[in-house]
């Protein structure tokens, strides 16, 4: 049972994924009036690039293959970390929270020596961005995690989020609050999407994660959108199950009702991009050690 | 038989320095003989450290002098058995690297002098981890400091060369000085100069000189400041047995005292604990900003001995407060990533210098493009970049996990026992020790990505760089053994957990009762299965995405945007890649800038921009004081006329006056 769960499980997050992505775009399309492409859009995209041929510059290394190669592998082994319909990840440990945080280090590390590997001063521009605004991410999901540790006691993905939600929200409303608040700038920010960047957008210079894989094509170029997709979907599915209680009943209204809240949170993510603009670059960090701030206060109203 | 070995092992290292003397300057043999006597004192270190891990008793060897009335007894228990290991490993890898990168024919001034040194170095280490007695302990740690400073000015010709070593003798001679009050004072306490453990509550100063006097070795902020100079400035092989080995030395001083003393104050533990943040903050921050890629990882050094000492101070803390699992998480973490610290940081400081030597230039924003001309180093080079980011599949993230993992008890347990810190005190300090840990992290990635990419990646920026080719075989197979180890440690940590344990419970022997088994606490199995999981999946995605059509028709240049002539000179540089970070952490850092004839007009003319990031201890503070200080001293310059008369009348008056200051004292 166990076992066929995790095969759900994997399976989940290696082909829903790019749906949560369609999900995102078409809220934004019906919110700005247009009727935007189909929900399977993403998908389509993933099978147009991985049939086709690869472009190599003559610049790059055995790096370049790594980069798309790290960012899925770390998004695939990060999601047997968090429960999904399940009550326990297929993996779950004490200390696994370190574990999760540090894969998509791992994924980070390559993609942005992937993108110094082409010599392109603007894949070098977009990867040093990507540096420096996870490095200020890293704290605030660190302490948005340490919040949840205090209420919960547990050292382990699985055992910080649960079904009796309401229990913890009645617990410490203001703390629980601060930290969701802080997790969801962290998602906006570690995602590349709006007001961090704009995976829309078509100007390099102001670019994130989509100027460090400009000089990949094909199933790289592939592999590096799935992967982020993926990444997308495990994060996202980390702070629904923070957020949402799932009802006590059989596996398979679990798992709809989890993919449910994952796609309503999508819808969520399009309305913000949607009435937001992207913020200055110099106004990044800003937010984001406001978001460190806000847990640290959730933690400091902890401590008594 | 234990100790005979580790004596056999100090006795082999210390003299592999030895034939060389009696053969010509520029003889190749001389280094093929040290290089083999490392080596076997290195099986020797080995023979003595790893049976510990299931021997009951420690094995001790009293040696037949005496002084000041004690014997001088040896021994090898848990804690001398885990730092024996890197002790030894780090130098006789180094030295096989050394037989490339520093063959006595192309330096025959030098060789003979660093080769005797440098084997002195692990002879006089290895004797400080295996004494019992504090003479022998200060003898084997002058001989260690002494040395190292002959092998950090080899190439004593060079004026930068010399003034790093001043520095460094500067500060291990003020080191060694507070260690010896230190140990004065634990004589008044113990009665003794046997190192046993002591239970009446010693002078508080004790343990505050002891750590003035093995922080300045460690280099931890703010006495770090022998540390950047010294790494930058000595060759190679030395930087590497100076950070993989040498500073490791200071952090055993600290958990050798700290066990011999009863359980300190928790404001002593908040301290260490405190120290250990500031000091891998600002040294990753002072890494980031740095041009040289020596300097940067000496910078690195600075950051993981506060990683480091974050877990020693966590440990500390949870003796004093009572809290087992703290104890035994912190002080597991503290020293696994000092065995970790030594395999990467060896093994990235090998690669700095076969760039080095295979280019000519250590300068970040001359190089570039290497990966293609030297593949052997950059592989080893980019495993040792990723270990020390602490990312998995790697050791270093197994010792940072251990050390999070110690953390988190400490935010969930907070102060339970009786103690002068009040309990939300203590939690507040895990709380921010979890988020500077990730902060750190962070930025560790940010400032290795980019040490990587630069050196490495994109093209060539210069003509030396262009011309670069591999190293030679037995510098890159010191680098591969040492990649392999890193893996080792991170795919199967359950390796180095009996001797983990047993040197943790050589710290403190009630934790062998009261805490749990470290196996239990730490879920290693779950580590390592994630570990092998991830190398599974990415080796299964990268031979599918290889398999798919890799070879491709068009290998054309980066796209950049359609621009057609691009420039090799308008690759983002080091600096450039840095600059974000640098700007954001400038009330820290200061960072210089000289933009002279920068102009904002039309058609600017020729311009220079020359950014640079002093060390704020030693460039903004220490010199300006020695100078004021050496300004004052002229006053007093008549006493120092070398007349020996004078001299002697001087000791007369100082005797003269003691004994009137004893005489005046409680009878």
């Amino acid at each position: 049972m166990r076992l066929l769960e995790a095969a759900l499980h994997l399976a989940v997050v290696l082909l829903a994924s790019p749906l949560l992505l369609g999900v995102i775009q078409r809220t934004k399309a019906r919110m700005a009036g247009r009727r935007g492409a189909p929900l399977l859009q993403p998908y389509y995209d993933l099978a147009k690039l991985l049939r086709k041929d690869v472009v190599l510059s003559r610049t790059t290394t055995w790096v370049f293959v790594a980069g798309p190669a790290a960012s899925v592998a770390t998004a695939v082994v990060a999601s047997l970390l968090v429960p999904f319909g399940e009550r326990v990840a297929p993996l779950a440990f004490a200390g696994d929270l370190i574990l999760f945080a540090y894969l998509f280090g791992l994924g980070r590390f390559f993609t942005i020596a992937a993108a110094l590997d082409t010599g392109s001063s603007f894949e070098g521009m977009g990867g040093a961005r990507e540096a420096t605004f996870s490095a200020l991410a890293e704290p605030a999901l660190f302490l948005a995690l340490l919040v949840l540790v205090s209420l919960r006691g547990s050292l382990s993905l699985s055992g910080l989020v649960g079904d009796d939600t309401h229990v913890l929200w009645a617990a410490a409303v203001a703390p629980v609050a601060l930290a969701c608040l802080s997790l969801f700038v962290v998602l906006l920010a570690e995602n590349s999407r709006i007001p961090f960047d704009d995976p829309a957008t078509h100007l390099e210079l102001t670019m994130i994660h989509e100027v460090m894989v400009l000089d990949h094509s094909g199933p790289l170029l592939g592999a590096a959108l799935w992967g982020a997709a993926q990444k997308l979907f495990v994060q996202s599915a980390l702070l629904v199950r923070i957020l949402v209680p799932l009802p006590e009943g059989p596996a398979p209204l679990r798992w709809a009702c989890f993919l449910a809240a994952v796609l309503a949170l999508g819808v969520g993510i399009g309305l913000v991009e949607s009435t937001m603009a992207r913020l200055r670059l110099r106004q990044i960090p800003m937010l984001l050690i406001t978001a460190s701030l806000l847990s640290a206060f959730g933690i400091v109203l902890l401590v008594r | 038989m234990s100790a005979a070995f580790a004596v056999a092992a100090v006795g082999l290292a210390a003299l592999s320095g030895l034939p060389g003397l009696a053969l010509p300057r520029d003889s190749s043999a001389a280094d093929r003989i040290a290089a083999l006597l490392l080596g076997l004192a290195l099986v020797c270190a080995a023979v003595a450290a790893v049976p510990v891990a299931s021997a009951a008793a420690e094995p001790t060897l009293v040696l037949p002098w005496r002084v000041l009335g004690e014997r001088i007894v040896l021994g090898v228990d848990g804690l001398s058995a885990f730092f024996l290991l890197p002790t030894f490993a780090i130098p006789s890898l180094a030295s096989l690297y050394a037989l490339a990168y520093w063959p006595a024919r192309e330096h025959p001034r030098s060789a003979r002098r660093l080769r005797l040194a440098f084997g002195l170095i692990a002879g006089g280490a290895g004797l400080v981890v295996i004494a019992r007695h504090a003479f022998a302990f200060l003898a084997g740690w002058e001989v260690m400091a002494l040395a190292a400073f002959f092998s950090i000015t080899a190439e004593d010709e060079r004026e930068g060369v010399r003034r790093a070593g001043f520095v460094y003798l500067a500060c291990t001679r003020a080191s060694t000085l507070a260690l010896v009050g230190a140990f004065a004072l634990f004589h008044a306490a113990s009665g003794g100069f046997a190192l046993e453990a002591i239970t009446a509550a010693p002078s508080r100063a004790l343990f505050g000189l002891a750590l003035v006097g093995f922080l300045l070795k460690a280099g931890a902020m703010p006495l770090h400041l022998w540390l950047p100079g010294a790494h930058a400035m000595a060759p190679t092989h030395v930087s590497a047995v100076l950070s993989g080995m040498l500073i490791k030395l200071g952090i055993y001083g600290i958990v050798r005292v700290a066990s011999l003393l009863p359980p300190l104050a928790a404001g002593e533990g908040a301290l260490v604990l405190a120290l250990g943040i500031v000091s891998a903050v600002l040294g990753v921050a002072f890494a980031l900003g740095q041009h040289q890629l020596k300097r940067l990882l000496a910078y690195h050094s600075i950051e993981n001995i506060g990683i480091i000492l974050m877990g020693v101070g966590l440990a500390l803390l949870g003796r004093s407060l009572g809290l087992p699992e703290l104890e035994l998480l912190g002080m597991a973490g503290a020293l696994l990533h000092v065995w970790n610290h030594a395999l990467f940081k060896a093994l990235l400081f090998f690669g700095a210098g076969a760039v080095l030597r295979q280019s000519g230039s250590g300068e970040l924003d001359r190089l570039g493009g290497l990966a293609r001309r030297m593949p052997g180093t950059a592989l080893c080079f980019g495993i040792g970049a990723v270990a020390i980011c602490g990312l998995p599949p790697l050791n270093g993230f197994v010792s940072e996990w251990l050390l999070y993992l110690g953390l988190l008890h400490a935010v969930q347990a907070g102060g339970g026992g009786a103690s002068a810190l009040a309990p939300g005190m203590a939690r507040l300090l895990a709380v921010s020790g979890v988020a500077m840990l990730a902060l750190v992290g962070g930025l560790a990635a940010a400032c290795f990505v980019k040490a990587f990419g630069v050196v490495f990646l994109g093209e060539p920026r210069t003509p030396v760089a262009a011309g670069a080719r591999e190293a030679p075989a037995r510098m890159l197979a010191a680098m591969a053994a040492l990649a392999l180890a890193c893996f080792a440690i991170g795919l199967a940590p359950q390796l180095a957990v009996p001797l983990l344990e047993r040197a943790v419970h050589a710290f403190d022997p009630a934790l062998a009762a009261a805490a749990p088994r470290l196996a239990a606490a730490a879920p290693f199995g779950a580590i390592s299965l994630a570990a092998v999981a991830l190398l599974a999946v990415l080796g299964a995605l990268a031979a599918w995405l290889l398999r798919r059509r890799l070879r491709p028709a068009l290998r054309p240049l980066t796209w950049d945007c359609g621009y057609a002539a691009p420039s090799v000179r308008m690759q983002y540089t080091a600096a450039s890649f840095a600059d974000g970070l640098v700007r954001l952490l400038r009330w820290a850092l200061w960072p210089q800038l000289d933009a002279a004839g920068l102009s904002r007009r039309p058609f600017p003319g020729a311009a220079r921009l020359h950014t640079e990031l002093p060390d704020p201890v030693l460039d903004r503070l220490t010199l300006p004081a020695a100078r004021s200080l050496a300004q004052v001293s002229t006053w007093f310059r008549w006493v120092q006329r070398g007349r020996v008369h004078a001299y002697v009348l001087y000791i007369l008056l100082a005797v003269v006056l003691g004994f009137l200051a004893a005489r005046g004292g409680p009878e």
